[in-house]
This record gives C-alpha cells, structure tokens and sequence, in this order.
C-alpha cells in the first residue's frame, strides 16, 4: 500500500514558477521519508498539493489510495501537516489549539481531550496548556505543531522542517518521538535541511531539484554510493607536517588535526597502522562532512537548471 | 479506531468552528461586545432623550420607540459583519486558516461555521442592546417571529458578508473599506432614524434600493407592527440575500480566492 503517490504532479505558479515539473514519488506505508531539496526546489509545493493549500496546475495525487481530486475529504483525514512556518493562533492556549483542531478533524471533545493530555505530555507541553500560545519558546510551538498534528492519528505525517532553529537537546527528544510514532506504524515524510536529522531517521530517500525528482533511493544504497570519505582526525602529540603514506593523501589542518581521503577500497585499520608507525596516536576521528550532505551537494551542485 | 462517516466528521467539525468563533467573542468581549452597547446608550442619550423630545412622534410612536429597533439591527448588522471579518481574516493574516484549509471539512462547513460565529455575535449584542433600550423607551412587540427572523436573517447576510470581505481583503485597510465607506451610509440612510415616508418621491424610491431600509422594517414591523416596506417582500430578500452570499462565499473558497496559491 502506498502511503503517498503523485504521477505526473506540476505546478506553475501565476508569476511563470515551475515549482513542480511532472513529478513521480511514491512513498510507502510505514516509511520514514526524506524529501529534501535546496530552497525553492518545490518541497513545500509538492507538500502544498497534497495537503490542498496549492493547486496543482496538472497530474495526480493520492494519499493511501484516496485521490486528492475525487476524494478530498478522505484523503485528507489521513494525514497530519506540520508546516514550515508557525501558522496557529498566537492567542490561543496550546489546549485550546488542539482540541479544536481534534474537532476539525469529527474528534468528539471529550476524547480530544484526552488525547490532548497524551500528546501534550509526551512533548513536554502539559505545563504550558493554558498559557497563550504567542509566549511559548520557538521549541515549543514546533513541538505544539506536532501535538496539534497527531491529534487525529494521521496514518501519514508530513513535517517540513520540523526541528528548524531548535536546539540540539530538543531536536533529539523529537527524533526519538517520531521513530516511536513511525515504530507504532506512522508513515512519514520529512523535509530538513539539516541532513544528519534525514540520515539518522529516514530509510528511504528523494532529492528534489528544480521542480524535479533527481534520485530516490534507499538512504543506505545512497550512502554507499560514496566513492570517497573524508574524515577529521585528531592526535595526542603535535604534528609538524602531514605524513607522507603511499595511498593515503593526508593534510595538515593544525598541529592535533589531519585530514584524509579514504576510497571505498581502502581501510581505516591500514591508515591506522601506518599513522602508528610513524609515531602517530590518533584519540579521535569524524566525518569531515556528513556524508548525506556529501552526495546531497554532489547531485544538486551537477545539476543545471532546466530553462 | 472505527473510520468516521463523513457526515460526523462534519458535524463536529461545524460544532467546533462554532464553539471556537464563540470562544473568541467570549474572550475579546471588551472589543466584541462592549462598544456596541456604548454607541447605541449614547444614540438612545442624545438622538432618544435630548434631540428626540423635539422631534415629536414617528410613524405614530414615540421618537424613542421608533428608532429603537433601528438602533438594535444597526448593532446586529455591525456586529455579525464585523466579527466574521475580522476572524477571517485574521486568521489569514495569522495563517491559521490553514488549520481549516488541511483539514478534511468542506468549504461550506467553514462558510456556515464562520457565518453562525457572526450571528451569534450579532444576536449577543443585539439582546444586550434591546436591554438597554428598554430604559429609555417602552418596546412593544407586535409579532415575535417576525423579530426573530429578522434579526437572525440579517445577521446572517452581514455575516456572509463579511466573510467575502475577508476573503478578497489583503491588508487591514480593505477589511475596513465595506463597514466605513458602505455598511455606514447604508446604515444611516436604512430608516434608522427615520420613516422614509418624510422623504421626497426621488429619494424614497433610491432608499427601496437600499436592502438595510427592508431589514430595518422588517424588524421594526416585529415590535411595533408597522413598516415603510412589504413586509413579506423584505424577508424575501433577507432569504434570497443569505443564500446567494453564501453560495458566493462557498464558491470562492473552492476557488481559493484569497487563501490558496
């Protein structure tokens, strides 16, 4: 069962935008989904036209089955959106906000209610409930965007950029959230820009580029496409100069840091080896770049732009 | 869970539109329910009490008596306008209109709940008034239906009105564009103040053209039994008013006038 499907999808905006270009995804029940794209690739469009705050100028689209143009309504009821921008009333309090939105969803109030402490509690929000919403802190109203969008148990949620300015303690209690949402059998669809977040959540993977799909792929078949890792590593004892190995290039970045290309035939073990018997101890390695923000600049950076 | 029918999903979805145009009235009632109830103490203070001794008697009643129900359809007709603009779009400028828009209720569901917002608002501050009319004149009531239909049928049309204000308004200039350059003269030209009968030939018949005179009427016909209009006619067109400002309400929001790229 496909979770997501658009055939041919397009979109032209009123100014002359192609925003979309005759897209093709499918997104399987169950998934954990990363569309991702740099600004103005056509994410939130395509998000848009699913969700029906766009109107698409062509194709189709169909949410577990239910196409958007015959069957609105249910294709509707089953998804949850967390959008980019914060877009609830300020002046209401997070209780308030979603429950009625339980209600815009035929939630009976009294059951909203109880789901609204479920989910109020589970994203630390139960304090704030009868707090006006305009005083919580930028975490929380991404947050109170999720409670708000699990109100009605969407079988697919869509967040775009969900975690976009949180901290990195907040943004990682929000990952473990969603891997238990998407364990407990929540289809979603996750647009960031942090590409550590996609990489670490999401097994299945779309880059969208000029309107258009340019790979889509399993994250792990992605990953291993790399041909070459760089990777950061530090020293105990100062280094003068980089070391000369036969097949391994390494640059000096400071006198505890060196840097080395690895192609995917060599080993690490080896390159250890040689660095100790050169005198060399290393305490501690990384990847240079993410290695999905790797391929992500690889795509998007080959690309040109269609006219 | 059991899949719910759509006709639910409707049915609650329209109960908590309400409930929450409701809530907001509650909540903002100092901007919501107060002002009226000041303008219309003052009208009854200065055109009832002061102004109105000289004038004598209208229509047969006393001056009091026959701007009384003008006084309380012009703070309905303010009011069930006024709230349903200002939510809207509000909650465009807000973009929590998009908490409506993803969800799965059709856009009739949103026209009817934001219309009832503004004429239960309409209604609140229409009751509040008629109590405070009651101090300065004695209101008779001739027929109670007529009252009633009146004012929930004006109330609506002003409310759908306001709702397709809100959809074409971009600022908040255009949102007070209708009340202050339209609403207003209509208001004050609709036989509040007057029994169009004092007018000359010309300007009576530019005044029929005038749909807030036949409301006016209507609802002065409800207390004290007489009208400057067909009665029968004036509801007619109260109805024909609610039903093709809704239908253009529904019919730009399937176009997503306003509130879709």
């Amino acid at each position: 069962m496909l979770a997501l499907s658009t055939r041919a999808l397009t979109k032209t905006y009123k100014n002359g935008v192609h925003a979309l270009r005759s897209v093709d995804l499918d997104v399987e029940q169950g998934d954990f989904f990363a569309l991702l794209g740099p600004n103005g690739a056509g994410k939130t469009t395509l998000i848009g036209i699913v969700t029906s705050l766009v109107t698409k100028s062509g194709g189709s689209a169909s949410v577990f089955g239910f196409d958007i143009d015959r069957q609105l309504e249910r294709a509707k009821s089953c998804i949850g959106v967390v959008p980019q921008e914060l877009n609830f009333n300020q002046f209401e309090t997070p209780m308030t906000i979603v429950v009625n939105q339980a209600g815009f969803y035929g939630i009976a109030r009294a059951e909203a209610r109880v789901r609204a402490e479920r989910y109020l509690r589970q994203l630390q929000l139960w304090d704030k409930r009868n707090s006006a919403a305009r005083g919580l802190s930028g975490g929380m109203k991404r947050r109170l965007m999720i409670a708000r969008a699990l109100m009605h148990e969407p079988r697919l949620l869509i967040l775009d950029e969900p975690t976009a300015g949180v901290d990195i303690e907040i943004r990682r209690t929000m990952w473990e959230f969603l891997r238990d949402i998407n364990a407990r059998g929540t289809t979603i669809i996750l647009t960031t820009h942090y590409l550590e977040e996609a990489e670490s959540l999401c097994r299945n993977i779309a880059i969208i580029d000029h309107g258009g799909i340019i790979e889509r792929d399993r994250m792990s078949s992605l990953l291993r496409r790399l041909n070459t890792q760089s990777f950061v590593l530090n020293t105990r004892s100062p280094v003068a100069e980089a070391p000369a190995l036969a097949d391994f290039t390494l640059r000096l970045v400071d006198e505890h840091t060196l840097e080395v290309d690895i192609a995917k035939d060599q080993n690490l073990n080896e390159l250890f080896e040689r660095l100790s018997r050169t005198g060399i101890e290393v305490v501690s390695m990384r990847n240079k770049v993410n290695r999905l923000e790797e391929i992500f600049m690889r795509l998007v950076e080959n690309r040109t732009p269609d006219a | 869970m059991p899949e719910l029918s759509l006709a639910m999903v409707r049915w609650i979805g329209f109960q908590t539109i309400v409930i929450r145009e409701y809530g907001r009235i509650v909540r903002i009632w100092g901007q919501t329910l107060v002002p009226s109830v000041v303008t219309a103490t003052l009208y009854f203070i200065i055109f009832g009490s002061l102004i109105g001794r000289r004038v004598g008697p209208m229509a047969g009643f006393d001056y009091r008596q026959f701007i009384a129900p003008g006084l309380i359809m012009m703070s309905i007709i303010t009011n069930s306008y006024g709230n349903v603009v200002s939510s809207f779009f509000g909650a465009k400028f807000g973009k929590h209109v998009e908490e409506l828009l993803v969800s799965p209720l059709p856009n009739w569901i949103i026209v009817a709940g934001y219309a009832i917002g503004g004429v239960i608002r309409g209604l609140l501050v229409g009751l509040v008034v008629t109590l405070v009319s009651l101090f300065f004149a004695r209101l008779p009531v001739a027929h109670f239906a007529a009252i009633i239909a009146a004012a929930v049928l004006t109330s609506s049309v002003f409310a759908l009105a306001g709702f397709i204000n809100a959809v074409f308004a971009r600022n908040f200039d255009q949102m007070n564009f209708i009340p202050v350059f339209v609403l207003t003269p209509l208001t004050y030209f609709g036989g509040v103040f007057y029994s169009v009968s004092m007018l000359p030939e010309w300007a009576q018949r530019l005044s029929y053209v005038n749909p807030i005179l036949h409301m006016v009427n209507a609802f002065r016909f409800g207390f004290l039994g007489t009208s400057d209009v067909h009665v029968v006619s004036a509801f007619a067109l109260m109805l024909l008013l609610t039903v093709g400002l809704f239908g253009a309400a529904v019919l730009l929001l399937n176009r997503g006038v306003g509130i879709r790229d």
